[in-house]
């Protein structure tokens, strides 16, 4: 859900920037965090807790608690609350600690 | 190895101001900000700011962020900014190790200021891992920086003036606040922000607090308890709310990480907000040439930030030989600034913790 009518602030159309969600095609805008397309989406739940399996959002969404960590383009624990939407990534849920990537 | 003079960890409202006053001195500088833009968290602040004009009062928060911002541009060949970017090591000897892009960096400086800021602190409560339940400060970021909405229904439990200011903008922005709840027998934040919300409609139960968050992999429904006297929660006095969002807005916490990493002295101050760096008038940090400026060293306005960062890079242009003209006459305007914001009975916590900072300097001398 994006706002559309504000009494102090001003959001413009901007230009989509297609990108990969658990495998399925979506958008977001120009100027999104991955996590604020995912939520404009609908998508709240965003990685797992390692032991339990709890679903898990973002909780402070300016990089400093890591409840948004996601796999992005094979990348896990990347903070999607601060990170840059941009076009083509592979942005997936995260369902444990993550494994080293290598190139 | 970059080498750098000053390096300032942090492009909030304080960080900025910092590599301002130490420009004019004549202080090159480089700023680190994790964010893809500077401004701290003023950038999210729709609303007009209170104190006197000298700190930008009356001007909406993000418009003070385009102010910092566009003073700092000015000095382009003396401050250097590198947004995207995270300070992952910070060494005694004033070695930073920086990420940016998926590549490490070192910095040598001569000096560092660490104006990190703070984040929002959590409350225990059943369930409250679910997603949906957010800080206050970071409903306000999805809102009023990325343009989207929370959730439809929203309860926002804390009353200060993060909580009613935030509850008034879900408001603005659409969203149907069920309630304002507080455990505190009273209404922590100022009345004006209150009144605004009790006129459009919105509960604020004081003594009462969330203690159980239902939902599957968002949260659906809160339990609310009325609390008694002693804050424990009166048996059957519970009652359900359907929400699909929940803002915690409990207070901030100085974020002092990276200075654990070069031990520096730290205490904590309750009245500060937790765990704070030991540190003398200068703002220096026990380990030398390395100071702090803004929440990390003590919650408080924005506006105070602006005026710590003002003073702490005159301060240390002037220790790393860049002394301004008007040296004294800026720094007694600043003490005295920050003095006046801290005056008045919403002051009376910050001079408490403040006083006990100064007490502890003591021990440590």
């Amino acid at each position: 859900m994006r706002i559309k009518d504000h009494p102090i602030l001003h959001f413009e159309e901007k230009k989509i920037i297609q990108f990969y969600y658990n495998n399925q095609l979506v958008e977001g805008q120009e100027g999104d965090t991955i996590a604020s397309a995912l939520h404009a989406l609908g998508v709240k739940k965003l990685s797992e807790s390692i032991h339990l399996h709890r679903p898990r959002g973002f909780y402070c969404a300016i990089g400093n608690c890591a409840s948004c960590n996601m796999i992005v383009d094979g990348i896990p624990n990347v903070r999607t609350c601060i990170t840059p939407l941009q076009e083509g990534m592979k942005v997936e849920t995260q369902t444990n600690k993550g494994d080293l990537y290598v190139k | 190895m970059l080498n750098k003079d000053l390096v300032i960890i942090g492009g909030g409202p304080a960080g900025l101001c910092a590599a301002k006053t130490a420009a004019e001195a004549g202080l090159s500088s480089i700023i680190i900000e994790r964010s893809p833009k500077l401004g701290g968290q003023l950038v999210k602040q729709t609303h007009m700011f209170f104190g006197s004009e000298k700190q930008y009062a009356k001007t909406r928060g993000y418009n003070i962020a385009k102010i910092l911002i566009d003073d700092v541009n000015r000095y382009h060949d003396k401050i250097e900014i590198l947004t995207d970017t995270t300070v992952v090591g910070l060494y005694k000897d004033k070695v930073i190790t920086i990420l940016h892009q998926d590549e490490y960096r070192k910095i040598q400086a001569k000096a560092i200021i660490v104006a990190t800021g703070a984040s929002e602190k959590v409350l225990a409560f059943e369930n409250n891992d679910l997603p949906g339940i957010y800080g206050a400060g970071a409903v306000q970021t999805l809102m009023n920086v990325y343009g989207v909405l929370p959730g439809h229904d929203v309860v926002m439990v804390g009353s200060g003036n993060i909580g009613l200011i935030v509850s008034y903008q879900l408001l603005q922005a659409g969203v149907n606040v069920k309630a304002v709840i507080e455990a505190a027998p009273t209404i922590g934040g100022y009345k004006v922000h209150a009144s605004k919300l009790k006129r459009l409609g919105v509960p604020i139960y004081t003594q009462h607090t969330i203690t159980k968050a239902f939902g599957k992999d968002c949260v659906e429904k809160i339990l609310v308890t009325k609390l008694d006297q002693n804050w424990n929660p009166i048996e059957g006095s519970s009652f359900e709310m359907d929400v699909d969002g929940v803002c915690i807005s409990v207070g901030l916490t100085p974020m002092g990480n990276l200075l654990a990493m070069i031990d520096a002295q730290m205490k904590y101050i309750s009245e500060l907000g937790g765990m704070v760096p030991i540190i003398n008038h200068e703002h220096e940090t026990s380990i030398e040439n390395i100071f702090v400026c803004g929440d990390i060293s003590g919650i408080e306005e924005a506006s105070s930030a602006i005026v710590e960062g003002y003073y702490t890079g005159l301060v240390v242009a002037n220790r790393l030989g860049y002394h301004h003209p008007n040296y004294m006459l800026l720094k007694e305007d600043y003490e005295s600034q920050l003095n006046n914001l801290r005056s008045g009975p919403f002051g009376e916590k910050i001079r408490l913790g403040l006083a006990k900072m100064a007490e502890e300097l003591n021990h440590v001398k």
